[in-house]
């Protein structure tokens, strides 16, 4: 897809989700739920940028979505911050979060930066359960401002801004794909030697792609507590997350960007219908179901499912 | 002739194992070198040290007027020192056109039309222009050694190293890489070659060294490393 025809569909499809926002006669539960798809396109994507493209598995999900969240709440809290600033904000702050960790820790390879990870959520939600200006370990009730723009009301509203977020984390993650850095994350992905001696500066490239997919986490948690109207450290930094910004990119197809776009809306919807109509505990199971069987029957995932479709009928 | 790589002094130690002790190596610009000696002697270690998959030896090494005891390897690759490896480490989720443009963007900064002619012109030198567009986890045993080699010179290098690009070939195939080797080095290339094969070694090296559980134990033309009683003790034992 050229970038021009890109531009445009991506515009297309925004004016065509702000037509339905505003849309009086959709059921509200749609926004509900559409936002929580969205809020995963945009974690599966941004999970993709080190964990697909560079092969760094990244556990600590929760732990850049916790800082996107909270730091919305203390800018909410402290200087009644509008919405943007509280993206803008926590953005920024995950992005460091993201540089901070990989400086850490990018010098580890395989499970052990992993692992690393997992201990960086640990460590933040200690921090948070002690932090009584957050709410400490029991949360904090936040009221949403009266400030609708033009919706209906602020779950629509909500919901159009995720949409923006995920059109923008996915421009981000194609453009990542389509530069120097893609190919640079690539061949460390392949093979990390080999990539240094042809001239890849691999932690530079590797802290860049943390940071950047650090910072989109970000923006995607921050926008959380004012879609709950409440935050607390147990959901907030539940290691599930991590399952499903893993799960999502492996199942729709981690080389190319629109592999985790794919998983994410599938797997995210699958799991919204499952909650309404049969339980909140059986989506885990499907994630967890599907993921086996990908990774056993299918790699590659669904990119790699279409990929060998279209060779063989050729 | 300019000395173009001197390795002064080096000292690389793995916890408490000694694996080069005291290395001193001097090669010229536009030089054929072998290094040979048995298994575990060091010579993929010393390889690491120039290249800079190690940082952390002492001594010291200076290439092309700089030292570059400090950079690390991508540095070095910009500076003009590729390998090969001994192991093949393709890209393998790329295609062979795919690996070369890795170092041309990443050294010459480009890697547009004007680029993947030069890949190309690379490819058809090394025998492997027909296979440009094959994912790299295809190719054989042969292509694989090829194609790090051809991977080496898109990063425009002044010396190249090849550890052991010809293990586990046929003798054909070994001809058709050693010819390879020769046409790089008339280009004006340095090259260090690692070699277990001997014929290869010698037909090619202008001078060899010999390095010997971390030491270098003796250097000098083909002919009189092979009748030294050092390199057939080591070789051979007592």
């Amino acid at each position: 897809m050229t970038s021009m025809k890109y531009a445009a569909y991506s515009s297309l499809l925004l004016l065509g989700l702000l037509t339905l926002s505003i849309m009086s006669g959709v059921n509200e539960y749609f926004f509900f739920a559409g936002f929580v798809v969205l809020q995963f396109v945009v974690l599966a994507t941004a999970w993709n940028i080190l964990g697909g493209y560079a092969g760094y598995v990244n556990f600590g999900v929760p732990a850049f979505i916790a800082v996107g969240a909270y730091t919305a709440v203390v800018l909410f809290k402290s200087i009644s911050a509008p919405l943007l600033v509280q993206i803008v904000g926590g953005g920024i702050l995950a992005g460091a979060l993201g540089l901070g960790v990989g400086l850490l820790t990018l010098k580890l390879r395989g499970i052990f930066f992993s692992i690393a990870t997992v201990a960086v959520v640990f460590i933040l939600e200690t921090l948070v359960n002690n932090w009584r200006y957050v709410g400490g370990a029991t949360g904090l009730q936040l009221t949403r401002p009266a400030d609708l723009w033009f919706f209906d009301s602020y779950v629509r509203m909500l919901f159009f801004v995720m949409a923006v977020l995920a059109v923008f984390s996915v421009t981000v993650a194609r453009y990542v794909q389509d530069s120097f850095l893609g190919r640079g994350l690539r061949a460390v992905r392949d093979s990390e030697e080999a990539a240094e001696c042809s001239g890849v500066p691999t932690l530079k490239i590797k802290l860049i792609a943390c940071t950047i997919s650090g910072a989109l986490m970000g923006i995607a948690g921050a926008p959380m507590p004012m879609y709950l109207s409440y935050i607390e450290p147990l959901s907030t930094f539940n290691l599930s997350y991590s399952i499903y910004a893993l799960g999502m990119p492996i199942i729709g197809g981690t080389s190319h960007w629109i592999g985790p776009v794919i998983g994410a809306l599938l797997l995210a919807t699958l799991q919204q219908i499952v909650t309404v109509t049969v339980s909140n505990e059986l989506n885990v199971l499907i994630v967890g179901v599907l993921l086996v069987l990908f990774v056993v029957i299918a790699p590659e995932g669904i990119l790699g499912l279409v990929k060998k479709w279209k060779q063989s009928s050729k | 002739m300019e000395t173009i790589l001197e390795v002064s002094n080096v000292v690389k130690q793995f916890g408490g194992f000694t694996a080069l002790s005291d290395v001193n190596l001097r090669v010229q610009q536009g030089e054929r070198l072998g290094l040979i000696g048995p298994n575990g002697s060091g010579k993929t270690t010393l390889i690491n040290c120039i290249s800079g998959a190690f940082t952390d030896y002492q001594g010291s090494i200076r290439f092309d007027g700089n030292d570059i005891s400090k950079l690390k390897a991508h540095e070095r690759t910009k500076r003009g020192i590729a390998r090969s490896f001994q192991i093949p480490r393709p890209f393998s989720s790329m295609s062979v056109m795919e690996n070369l443009l890795v170092p041309f963007a990443f050294v010459g900064g480009k890697d547009g039309p004007v680029q993947q002619k030069e890949a190309m012109d690379i490819l058809q030198g090394m025998g492997l222009a027909n296979k440009a567009f094959v994912q790299s986890n295809q190719l054989s045993q042969v292509e694989l050694r090829k194609m790090e080699l051809a991977r080496a010179m898109a990063a425009k290098p002044k010396l190249l190293i090849s550890d052991e690009a010809m293990a586990g070939l046929s003798g054909t195939e070994v001809d058709e890489v050693l010819e390879i080797l020769f046409g790089l080095n008339k280009l004006g290339i340095t090259i260090i070659m690692i070699e277990h094969i001997m014929q290869a070694v010698m037909k090619f090296s202008q001078r060899v060294v010999c390095l010997d559980a971390g030491k270098i134990i003796c250097e000098g033309t083909p002919e009189t490393i092979v009748k030294n009683p050092e390199v057939q003790r080591a070789y051979l034992g007592d």
